[in-house]
C-alpha cells in the first residue's frame, strides 16, 4: 500500500521521469499506430524498429559518443530508409508487402549487428548502454532523455492533430483522397515519418522486438470499442498511457521486473479483454448475438409448423403433439422441446395434456411469419422473374429478417396480394 | 576445420529455412516465420526451467509447442475476432516475447539465456559445442547433428507433401474441393517452421533464421515462376550466402550471422536490379523499347 501511495504521489523525481516518459511514449506511439493499423501496414512498425539498429550504431561509430540526439538522428535516417525501401520493392517487383517487410527488417538488423561487433571491438568505454537503446530500459530514463522524448512526442501529437482529416482519408481510401486532389504521396511520407519518429522514441523504453506492440496493440484493442476514428485514436492513447503507467508501477514495486515487457503484457491484456468483451464486436457479444438469432429462427420455424398444420385442418387452435410438430420441420427432438418451452414462456403457445396449442397472439405471430415468407416468394417471382419452384429456400431465410418497414413496402409494391405463387393464401392480419 | 563446421551449419539452416520459407512467402505468410521465431522464447525458458539444462530435445518440444500455440492464437484472433492478420501477428508475438523476457528476469541466475542470444545467437560457438561419447570419442559439433536431422525431416515433409502443399498454396479453394485437408497441412507447415526455427536459432539466432526464411526464397522468386526451380535456387543461394558470408565475416572480423544477412541483402539487391525479365533494369529497357516503337 505504501508503494502505491509513494508511486502515485510522484514525489520521487525518478518515478516522475519514468512514469511521464512511459506515458508520453506509449500514448504517442499508440496514436500513430492507429493510422498504420487502418492502412493494413501494422507490421511496418516492426520493420522500422529493427532497422534503426544500423543507424544507431553508425551514429555512435562516427561521433564516438552516446549523445542521444546523434543516436536519434541515425536511427531516424535508417528507419525512414527501410520504409521507403519496403514501398519501393513492393511497387517495382512481384514481391508482396509482408515478404518485403521481413526481408528489409532482417537485412537492416543484420547490418546493425555487423556494426555492433565493430563497436564492441573498438573498446570505446562509453559503448555500454548502447544495448539499452536496443533492448529497452524505461527505468533508466533520466531527465535529459525525458526532455528529448517529450519534445518529440509533442511534435507527433501536434502533427497528428493538424493533419487529422488528411491522415484519416489516406488511411481509409487512398484512391478517393487522390481523386479529391490531396497530395497522397506527401501524406504517405508524413505518416512514414511519424511512424519512424514514434519508433525511434519508443524503442529506448521497450526495445526492438516489443516496439511493434506499442504501435499495434492499443490501436487493435481500440478498434473493438468504436467505429469512429476520433474516438478510436483517443481510446488507443488512453490504453497506451494506461499500459505505460502500469508497466512503470510494476517495475517500481518489483525492481527486478523490466518495464518494457510489462507495458506490453498489460497492453496485450487490455487488448485480449477488448477482443472478448467489447460490446458489439467482441467475441462474446458475437456469440450471444449468434445464439439469439439461432433461437429466434428455431422458434419462428416451430410457429410456422403450427400454422401449416392449422391450415391443413382449417383450425389454428387444435392441440398438436410433439411427433406431429417434428414431422413438419427438420429439427431434433431436444431442440423442438427447447423451442416449445421458450414459446410457452413467451405466451405464444400453451400446454395441455402433453400437447400444445397456439394462443391468440401465437396465431398472430405465426401468421405474420407465413405472410412474410409468401410475400417474399411473390416478390421473387414477380419482380426477379425467378421460377416459383426456386423461391422457397430464399424466403425460408429472409422471413426471419424482414422488418415491418420492408413488410409494408413489399405489400405496397405487390398491391396487397391475396395469394402467393403456389396459390396459397397470404394471411391478412 | 572451424570454417567448414560454421559454413556447414549455415548451409543446413539456410536450406531447411529456405525450403519452408518458399511456401511461406507464396502463401503471403512471411511474417508468421518472424512471429514464430520470437514467440518461442517462453517455450525455451520454460523447457529450460523444467529440465534444468540445455537438452536439445526438451527445448525443441517447449519451443515447438509455443510456436504452434502462437499460430493458433493468430488464426483464432483472425477468424473469431475478425482482427486483421498483420495486427493479429503483431499482438501475438510481442506478447509471447514479453512473457519470455519477464520469465527470464524472474528466474535470473537460474536461466542461462538472455535476449541477446535469442536475437543474435552465436554461430561462432558451433565448432566448440562438441558431442563427446562416453568413451571419449569426439563425434563433431552437436548442432550439426541436430540441424542435419531437422533438414532430413523437412526434406521428407516436403517430398511427401509436395503436391498437397503446392495446390494448397496456389489454390486453397480447389485444394479443399478435391479433398486435401488444407487446415491440417497449414498446421503441419507451421509446426515444421517452429521446429526449424528452434533448432536453428540456438546456433544462429532468430534474426538469421528470419533472414534465411524470407531472403533466399524472395530472391529465387524474382528469378523464376516454377516452384521446383524456386526451391532449388533457394538451396543454392543459401549455401552461397553461408560460404561467402563466413569469409566476409572472417575478413571484416565481424559477426558471422550479421555478415550472412548483409550478404543476403546484397544478393537480393543484385537480383532485384539485374534479373532478366523481372529486374528493374530489364523493365526499364523494355519500357524504353516500347516507347521508341510507339
Amino acid at each position: 500500500m505504501d508503494d502505491l501511495v509513494t508511486f502515485f504521489s510522484f514525489s520521487d523525481p525518478n518515478i516522475r521521469y519514468v512514469v511521464f516518459g512511459s506515458i508520453l511514449l506509449a500514448a504517442s506511439s499508440a496514436i500513430v499506430g492507429c493510422f498504420t493499423l487502418l492502412k493494413k501496414k501494422a507490421l511496418v512498425g516492426d520493420a522500422v524498429a529493427h532497422s534503426v539498429l544500423p543507424g544507431v550504431c553508425a551514429a555512435f561509430l562516427f561521433t564516438g559518443t552516446k549523445n542521444i540526439s546523434f543516436l536519434i538522428c541515425g536511427a531516424f535516417f535508417t528507419g525512414w530508409m527501410s520504409l521507403l525501401l519496403i514501398d519501393y520493392i513492393v511497387a517495382h517487383s512481384k514481391i508482396k508487402k509482408d515478404t518485403a517487410i521481413g526481408l528489409v527488417l532482417s537485412v537492416f538488423f543484420g547490418a546493425g549487428i555487423v556494426l555492433l561487433t565493430f563497436i564492441q571491438q573498438s573498446g570505446n568505454s562509453s559503448q555500454s548502454g548502447l544495448d539499452s537503446f536496443i533492448f529497452g530500459k524505461a527505468a533508466a530514463l533520466v531527465g535529459t532523455d525525458l526532455v528529448t522524448f517529450g519534445v518529440i512526442a509533442i511534435i507527433l501529437l501536434v502533427i497528428v492533430s493538424v493533419f487529422f482529416k488528411e491522415l484519416t482519408l489516406v488511411a481509409f481510401d487512398e484512391n478517393f483522397a487522390k481523386s479529391l486532389g490531396f497530395p497522397v504521396k506527401s501524406l504517405d511520407m508524413l505518416l512514414t515519418t511519424l511512424t519512424v519518429l514514434a519508433v525511434v522514441t519508443g524503442i529506448t523504453a521497450v526495445g526492438v522486438v516489443l516496439m511493434a506492440a506499442m504501435l499495434i496493440t492499443p490501436g487493435a484493442a481500440a478498434r473493438y470499442w468504436t467505429d469512429n476514428i476520433r474516438k478510436m485514436v483517443i481510446i488507443a492513447a488512453i490504453f497506451g498511457a494506461l499500459s505505460g503507467i502500469l508497466g512503470a508501477y510494476i517495475s517500481y514495486v518489483a525492481p527486478s521486473m523490466p518495464t518494457g515487457p510489462w507495458m506490453v503484457v498489460t497492453s496485450s491484456f487490455i487488448a485480449v479483454i477488448s477482443f472478448f468483451c467489447a460490446p458489439k464486436k467482441g467475441i462474446f457479444a458475437k456469440w450471444v448475438r449468434n445464439n439469439v438469432n439461432k433461437t429466434t429462427m428455431r422458434d419462428e420455424n416451430t410457429l410456422k409448423a403450427f400454422y401449416h398444420l392449422g391450415e391443413r385442418d382449417e383450425d389454428f387452435e387444435l392441440p398438436r403433439s410433439m411427433a406431429t410438430l417434428a414431422d413438419k420441420q427438420r429439427i431434433g427432438e431436444k431442440q423442438l422441446k427447447k423451442s416449445l418451452i421458450s414459446l410457452c414462456s413467451k405466451g405464444l403457445i400453451k400446454e395441455t395434456e402433453e400437447k400444445w396449442i397456439l394462443t391468440k397472439t401465437g396465431v398472430q405471430d405465426a401468421a405474420r411469419i407465413i405472410k412474410l415468407h409468401r410475400l417474399w416468394e411473390l416478390y421473387l417471382t414477380n419482380y426477379m422473374h425467378i421460377a416459383p419452384d426456386h423461391v422457397h429456400d430464399d424466403a425460408e431465410t429472409i422471413e426471419h429478417i424482414i422488418t415491418p418497414e420492408i413488410e409494408n413496402e413489399l405489400e405496397h409494391l405487390l398491391g396487397y396480394p391475396s395469394d402467393d405463387p403456389h396459390k396459397q393464401k397470404i394471411p391478412r392480419l | 576445420m572451424i570454417a567448414f563446421w560454421i559454413i556447414l551449419t549455415g548451409s543446413l539452416v539456410a536450406i531447411s529455412c529456405g525450403l519452408l520459407g518458399s511456401f511461406l512467402i507464396l502463401r503471403k505468410m512471411s511474417m508468421i516465420g518472424d512471429a514464430i521465431s520470437h514467440a518461442v522464447l517462453p517455450g525455451i525458458v520454460i523447457a529450460f526451467l523444467l529440465s534444468g539444462n540445455r537438452e536439445p530435445l526438451s527445448m525443441l518440444l517447449g519451443a515447438g509447442f509455443f510456436g504452434l500455440l502462437s499460430t493458433f492464437i493468430i488464426e483464432y484472433l483472425h477468424q473469431k475476432a475478425k482482427l486483421q492478420t498483420d495486427a493479429a501477428i503483431g499482438v501475438t508475438f510481442t506478447l509471447l516475447f514479453a512473457v519470455g523476457i519477464i520469465l527470464i528476469s524472474v528466474f535470473t541466475g537460474k536461466v542461462d539465456i538472455d535476449q541477446d542470444c535469442v536475437l543474435y545467437g552465436e554461430i561462432a560457438y558451433v565448432p566448440i559445442d562438441l558431442w563427446i561419447l562416453d568413451d571419449g570419442t569426439i563425434m563433431g559439433p552437436r548442432p550439426i547433428y541436430i540441424l542435419s536431422t531437422v533438414l532430413v525431416l523437412i526434406v521428407l515433409f516436403i517430398t511427401i507433401g509436395y503436391k498437397h502443399l503446392k495446390i494448397g498454396t496456389f489454390d486453397p479453394a480447389f485444394a479443399t474441393a478435391i479433398g486435401i485437408p488444407t487446415v491440417l497441412w497449414h498446421y503441419l507447415l507451421m509446426g515444421a517452421v517452429s521446429i526449424t526455427t528452434v533448432a536453428s536459432f540456438e546456433s544462429v539466432g532468430s534474426i538469421l533464421v528470419v533472414a534465411f526464411l524470407i531472403g533466399p526464397p524472395a530472391t529465387a522468386y524474382l528469378l523464376t515462376d516454377d516452384l521446383k526451380k524456386m526451391l532449388i535456387i533457394t538451396c543454392i543461394l543459401g549455401v552461397l550466402i553461408s560460404f561467402f558470408g563466413y569469409w566476409l565475416a572472417y575478413w571484416l572480423n565481424a559477426s558471422i550471422a550479421g555478415c550472412m544477412t548483409v550478404l543476403l541483402g546484397v544478393f537480393f539487391t543484385i537480383v532485384f536490379i539485374f534479373a532478366p525479365n523481372t529486374g528493374i533494369l530489364a523493365k526499364k529497357l523494355k519500357s524504353n523499347k516500347n516507347a521508341i516503337s510507339i
